[in-house]
């Protein structure tokens, strides 16, 4: 790997392990002016578009919304608002499916548009370079931002965390290593002043020393639009193309040569990263005081017109299709996500969510059968996380969760390199995925069992000691109890005083 | 001669070996994880009064693998795993393995007698004498242990949904 440097800084670059070299298809979309989608006939908003506790509805069926106005709140600190992103009436509260499980389904909230796209009332913040970063960092995580290069971690925890700790260096990925995607080139030259000021304004978030923009070398237009608007105090550096480069672990090795430690967080070496998509959402969502309503998406592959969108969030897949001339075909597969990454989808009446950044068209998409591993280990050359694929596959599948845990299964950032590799077809990114979601359902059984059986050992023991006099203090009370009873006479008295006092009381009732 | 006497002594230790039944050879070591894989519901299913006999039971070789209603498939699938036996199906005769299901009492029948607290193996029951008991729905494991104590029979199990 090449580590060409064209930065003012003269940064070194280091390569990273494994990875691929792949054709990247972007010149389908990259020089398209990308397109704002019409306004769908319903929009779909599932509450849960980010990683942690999904949102909570506040609104009602039946209620009118406005644009940008909150209809679900964050449950927790790990979650985030969403809004309506276009006026008109709640028509359902309901579910839609869910990318995950063509079986399964999430809620969501459906609104009909009115048309009118009128919006609520915004509060914009211009001083946001001498602003406090808390008050900041709430802002952002009222305009419910999540990271938008995929992965949809609401923004404002990596902020939070930001001020908590020394951060030595802030870096904007806009290295988009998967083949077709091109919606952050776009972004950024379409929107590169956006991006500049809220590169700043995260900057000033986290009270981070360094800032650095990262951009693929094959994104030369990108690069001049920033280059144009940034001073020394932000240094731009171009990634050689390999794909998975712009993975967040892949990009910090490369910029800095650091390795985030196994089952850490870059946090813990000082770094915090944002997608170029989440420092320009942010800085709108801030000096505009516009939330999270719309984002770039790479709509490409098999359709008449390839090209980036401007997609309102809840917009149904279909309703982007059709903006590109898609005709349905039956031996089609449309893909959410990138090529290596994405996910299928079933349904393409599902929406567009904070982290959809790209829908892909694969014709004739028939993945060859899938043959037994015949152990040449090309998939451990190509491991940027430096693990064992063929070993890991070997136990996903025998359902051992204590080996694939010991061969860092967590450390797998699901980048396909070891499938797209494997000459016998064998689909080993879906085998660690199932595994994973097998132990969380494990683990999460296991803890309801020791749960249980805390409190049943809790009351064996409790039953255990009254029952046995083990503690004395049982006796004490008894005896107690025995010393304070009154004596026959004193009982009858008792009485009496008693019978005495609901007497007066009804008398006193009487007389009101 | 030695080779007659050699296979003789291969036919008494591969005897001797065939003899030893996978049931006694469990090592006690592996009680705790035999005990962490069941449910821990108490609920006596399994024809022993609780969980802890039951692996007791199991490392003893008396009892088999597939006697845990609650734990269902995967407890058994769990426990073949550490004792290196066959998945096999649950045991009917046990009970049936079903989805989730919790106590619920119907509070205007409940005359407040405390039998059902007293059953409960996980104090998911609240409640007073002559005072409307309660079922902490976060806390009961659906054992059913309550429900036949209960002389007002006002005491169901429903189906946990989501």
């Amino acid at each position: 790997m090449s580590t060409e440097v064209h930065t003012r800084f003269n940064r070194e670059l280091h390569p990273f392990p494994g990875g691929l070299e792949l054709k990247t298809y972007k010149e389908l979309t990259n020089s398209k002016e990308s397109l704002r989608t019409p306004l769908p006939d319903k929009i779909i908003l599932p509450l849960q578009q980010h990683i942690g506790s999904p949102s909570e509805t506040i609104v009602k069926k039946g209620d009118t919304v406005l644009k940008g106005q909150k209809i679900a709140q964050a449950s927790g600190y790990i979650s985030v608002p969403v809004h309506a992103s276009t006026s008109g009436k709640i028509l359902d509260i309901g579910t839609c499916q869910s990318i995950h499980s063509k079986s399964e389904q999430v809620p969501c909230i459906i609104i009909e548009p009115d048309g009118d796209d009128a919006w609520f009332e915004l509060e914009p913040v211009t001083d946001y370079l001498s602003i406090d970063p808390e008050i900041l960092q709430r802002l952002i995580c009222e305009a419910g931002m999540v990271g938008m290069g995929g992965a949809g971690f609401p923004a404002h925890v990596k902020l939070n965390e930001g001020t908590a700790t020394a951060i030595d260096t802030l870096i904007i990925n806009g290295v988009e290593c998967e083949p077709y995607i091109s919606c952050d080139d776009r972004i950024i030259r379409e929107k590169a002043d956006y991006i500049v000021s809220g590169t700043r304004m995260l900057q000033h978030a986290i009270q981070a020393e360094h800032c650095v923009i990262a951009v693929e070398e094959d994104m030369p237009e990108a690069f001049e639009a920033l280059n144009a608007l940034i001073d020394d105090d932000i240094e731009l550096v171009t990634v050689p193309a390999r794909y998975p480069a712009g993975g967040e672990k892949q990009l910090i090795k490369v910029l800095t040569g650091k390795e985030v430690p196994a089952g850490g967080l870059p946090i813990h070496i000082g770094i915090v990263m944002h997608n170029v998509g989440t420092a320009g959402a942010a800085f709108r969502a801030v000096t505009r005081g516009e939330p999270l309503l719309s984002r770039y998406v790479t709509v490409s592959g098999n359709v008449e017109d390839p090209r980036n969108l401007q997609v309102l969030l809840g917009t149904p897949v279909e309703h982007c299709l059709e903006q590109v001339g898609y005709q349905r075909r039956d031996d089609e597969a449309v893909i959410m996500g990138g090529p290596m990454m994405g996910k299928h989808i079933h349904d393409i009446s599902m929406p567009v969510v904070k982290t959809t950044n790209s829908i892909l068209v694969t014709s004739g998409f028939n993945r060859s059968r899938e043959k037994p591993c015949i152990g040449c280990g090309d998939c451990v050359d190509v491991c940027p996380a430096k693990l064992l694929p063929q070993e890991l596959f070997a136990y996903a599948r025998a359902k051992d969760f204590e080996e694939v845990r010991a061969l860092h299964l967590f450390d797998c950032i699901e980048c396909g390199c070891c499938a797209y590799v494997c000459p016998s077809n064998i689909p080993l990114v879906k085998y660690y995925r199932e595994a994973k979601n097998d132990i969380a359902v494990y683990e999460k059984r296991q803890a309801g069992y020791e749960h249980t059986r805390h409190r049943f050992e809790a009351r064996s023991e409790r039953l255990d000691r009254i029952e046995n006099h083990v503690d004395d203090r049982f006796d004490k009370i008894k005896t107690l109890a025995a010393d304070q009873d009154p004596v026959e006479e004193d009982k009858q008295s008792y009485i009496q005083a008693a019978v005495e006092r609901m007497k007066q009381k009804k008398i006193k009732r009487k007389i009101k | 001669m030695l080779g007659v006497l050699i296979i003789l002594l291969l036919a008494l230790i591969s005897s001797f070996l065939i003899s030893r039944s996978p049931e006694t050879t469990v090592q006690q070591g592996k009680f705790e994880d035999i005990l962490s894989a069941l449910p821990q519901t108490q609920c006596g299913k399994c024809n022993y009064s609780g969980c802890r006999p039951y692996a007791e039971a199991i490392v003893r070789g008396e009892a088999d693998i597939n006697q845990c209603p609650p734990g269902g498939t995967e407890t058994i699938k769990t426990l073949a795993n550490l004792l290196g036996r066959q998945v096999k199906p649950l045991n009917p005769e046990n009970g049936l393995e079903k989805d989730k299901h919790i106590a619920l009492i119907d509070e205007t029948l409940c005359i407040g007698c405390v039998k059902c607290i007293k059953a409960c193996p996980v104090d998911a029951i609240l409640g007073a004498a002559k005072q409307m008991h309660s079922v902490l729905a976060e806390e009961c494991t659906g054992c059913e242990l309550c429900v036949a104590p209960c002389p007002m029979d006002c005491i169901s199990m429903q189906a946990v949904t989501g």
